[in-house]
């Protein structure tokens, strides 16, 4: 075994522990848009897509590359922005709803 | 020692790795949400960025086309869905990473063994693994995604023999992994083992119901998260393993936390739970002797306007009818007239949990009127009129006082408590579940047939003359 395989067992089993830690609370409201949120956040896997194109140097590897930034990218990009939609609704909640329907009660 | 630029790289990934984290923790609040999700936006494009400077690449020109193709797509879906459309995005998004993570440890294995370079235990491992997972999560999404989508039918996919087939996929794979980590067989085998997986992947969705389709998604969230931490010990990235495998725990303990929100344990979701007994019930539709009342837009208003306390229960079909504005109207003038309105909103309701708290947001419905099931169960008995606007499953009693029924045990909403119960619904068609409602054959419940909208929208006109 390698000390760098070593390393990366560390860090792997370190980061589980965050992994759990970090959202042990989540109220059940958040559950869909945290999915989403880490779906976006595993997207990194086009860093792994973009180090295999960008290194290509047969066809093969070159479509099989494209492919894979072209879904890696999607994934990113895709995820994030339906993450930042779901959560856009959240604030309209708080900013505008709660004050229209007090004046409402009031009059 | 690294040199400038490798250190450049190895300092930013820490940054990232941070941002990632604290994107995670402001994610799960309510206040901090939107501002975590943005966090960990900037932490991509920090770790994507300073990747490019990688002497491994020497070509930019397939990674910025497919880039940008990549991101036009991702970018137009999530821009141009419906809000009810949520959960098949992010299912498709997920299976697209799972594609990049299987096709990354394809292409890494196919790059080594032309260098002719021996591939260790370790690294032949996760590849093996790597590509397995990616695949399975790729498939298995696209099928998450056909069945919320309604191209494939909702209820669980069952034909004769599934078992020992899915079992004898499922040596298969791992027959082939192990050959492939121990030396033999090479790249055919892998692409075999590729393929395998890939079905794999399909079948073990198509058995499960539409109903859980919010589980399994998620735990095929956190598969893409364990394949991408994978990848990065095939191409010695502790990047890829930091961000890979927080995703992969926290997606673990998300899967947890919503299948005991729907009392189910996650083997139970996984491994035949609403299986043969689903279509037994579905067969026995209304049973003989018990008939439905029907009542009338006019009936409703005239109900809803007298009462004192009313409470909404929105389900799948308001997502499907559009009604969030139309049912917040409703409420409002019924409001104006001193009714109390509160909605009650259960977990799993719709297809996703908190789906229905985003659509109510999305019509300005105050924080404050919406309750959790556990807040709002007990007002039931004192609550004058429940309006049920499309939903079925969540308000089955079935799951309460049946103990044979497929769904006995989920935590319900008690409807079938209040004095009166009206319940708008597009025919007597079956739930996600597929099974029969004994509450639409309630005394105290009348069905208002129709679509949601157009419904709500009768009973509001009919409001204004009472």
């Amino acid at each position: 075994m390698s000390q760098e395989l070593v390393l990366g067992i560390y860090v792997f089993i370190m980061a589980i522990f965050v992994g759990f830690e970090v959202i042990s609370r989540v109220p059940s409201v958040l559950h869909t848009p945290l999915m989403s949120g880490t779906n976006a956040i595993h997207g990194i896997v086009v860093l792994g897509a973009f180090l295999v194109a960008g290194s290509a140097d047969t066809p093969l590897l070159h479509v099989l590359g494209f492919i894979a930034v072209v879904f890696g990218a999607a994934n990113v990009f895709g995820g994030f922005f339906v993450t930042d939609r779901m959560l856009e609704m959240f604030k309209k909640r708080e900013t505008l709803a709660p004050k229209g329907e007090a004046e409402k009660k009031n009059a | 020692m690294l040199d400038v630029r490798e250190s450049v790289i190895a300092l930013s990934y820490i940054v990232a790795a941070i941002l990632f984290i604290f994107g995670l923790k402001q994610l799960s609040s309510p206040a901090t949400a939107r501002a975590g999700n943005r966090l960990a936006a900037i932490g991509m494009t920090v770790a994507l960025g300073v990747t490019l400077l990688d002497r491994q690449i020497v070509s930019f020109w397939t990674i910025a086309i497919g880039t940008l193709i990549g991101a036009a797509i991702g970018v137009y879906f999530a821009r141009t869905v419906q809000m009810t459309a949520m959960p098949q995005m992010v299912a498709l998004f997920n299976g697209m990473g799972g594609g990049t993570a299987a096709l990354v440890s394809v292409a890494e294995f196919l790059r080594l063994s032309r260098l002719g370079e021996s591939i260790g235990a370790g690294e032949s491992t996760s590849i093996v693994l790597g590509t397995a997972i990616g695949a399975i999560s790729f498939t298995g999404s696209i099928v998450a995604f056909g069945k919320l989508q309604e191209i494939l039918p909702g209820r669980p996919l069952q034909f004769p023999l599934q078992r020992p087939i899915n079992a004898l996929i499922l040596l298969s794979v791992l027959g082939l992994g192990g050959f492939v980590v121990v030396g033999g067989g090479g790249s055919p085998a892998l692409w075999m083992l590729f393929v395998a997986a890939l079905v794999l992947g399909a079948m073990f969705v198509l058995p499960i119901g539409g109903g859980d389709m919010p589980v399994v998604i998620s735990i095929l969230n956190s598969l893409t998260g364990l394949a991408a931490a994978l990848t990065g010990f095939v191409l010695h990235n502790q990047m890829l393993v930091v961000a890979g495998v927080l995703v992969g725990a926290s997606g673990t303990l998300l899967t947890l936390l919503m299948s005991r929100a729907m009392n189910r344990s996650v083997g139970n979701v996984l491994f035949g739970a609403f299986g043969a007994a689903s279509s037994d019930a579905a067969a026995t539709t209304s049973v003989v002797g018990r008939t439905v009342r029907q009542t009338t837009a006019e009936d409703t208003a005239i109900a809803l306007a007298y009462a004192r306390s009313v409470v909404i229960v929105p389900g799948y079909g308001l997502a499907v009818a559009e009604a969030q504005h139309t049912v917040r109207e409703l409420a409002t003038d019924l409001e104006k007239r001193g009714v109390d309105v509160k909605y009650a909103i259960h977990p799993v309701a719709g297809r996703m949990p908190g789906h229905m708290n985003v659509l109510l947001a999305e019509a300005n419905v105050p924080y404050d009127q919406l309750l959790e099931m556990d807040q709002v169960n007990g007002e039931f008995p004192q609550t004058d009129v429940v309006l049920v606007v499309g939903a079925n499953d969540v308000v089955n009693p079935a799951a309460r006082d049946d103990p044979s029924s497929p769904i006995y045990g989920m935590p319900i909403l008690d409807v079938d408590r209040a004095r009166n119960i009206i319940i708008l619904k597009r025919s007597m068609g079956h739930g996600f579940a597929g099974i029969d409602n004994a509450l639409f054959y309630h005394e105290n419940a009348r069905m208002l047939f129709g679509d949601a909208r157009q419904s709500l929208t009768q009973v509001g006109q009919a409001l204004k003359n009472v």
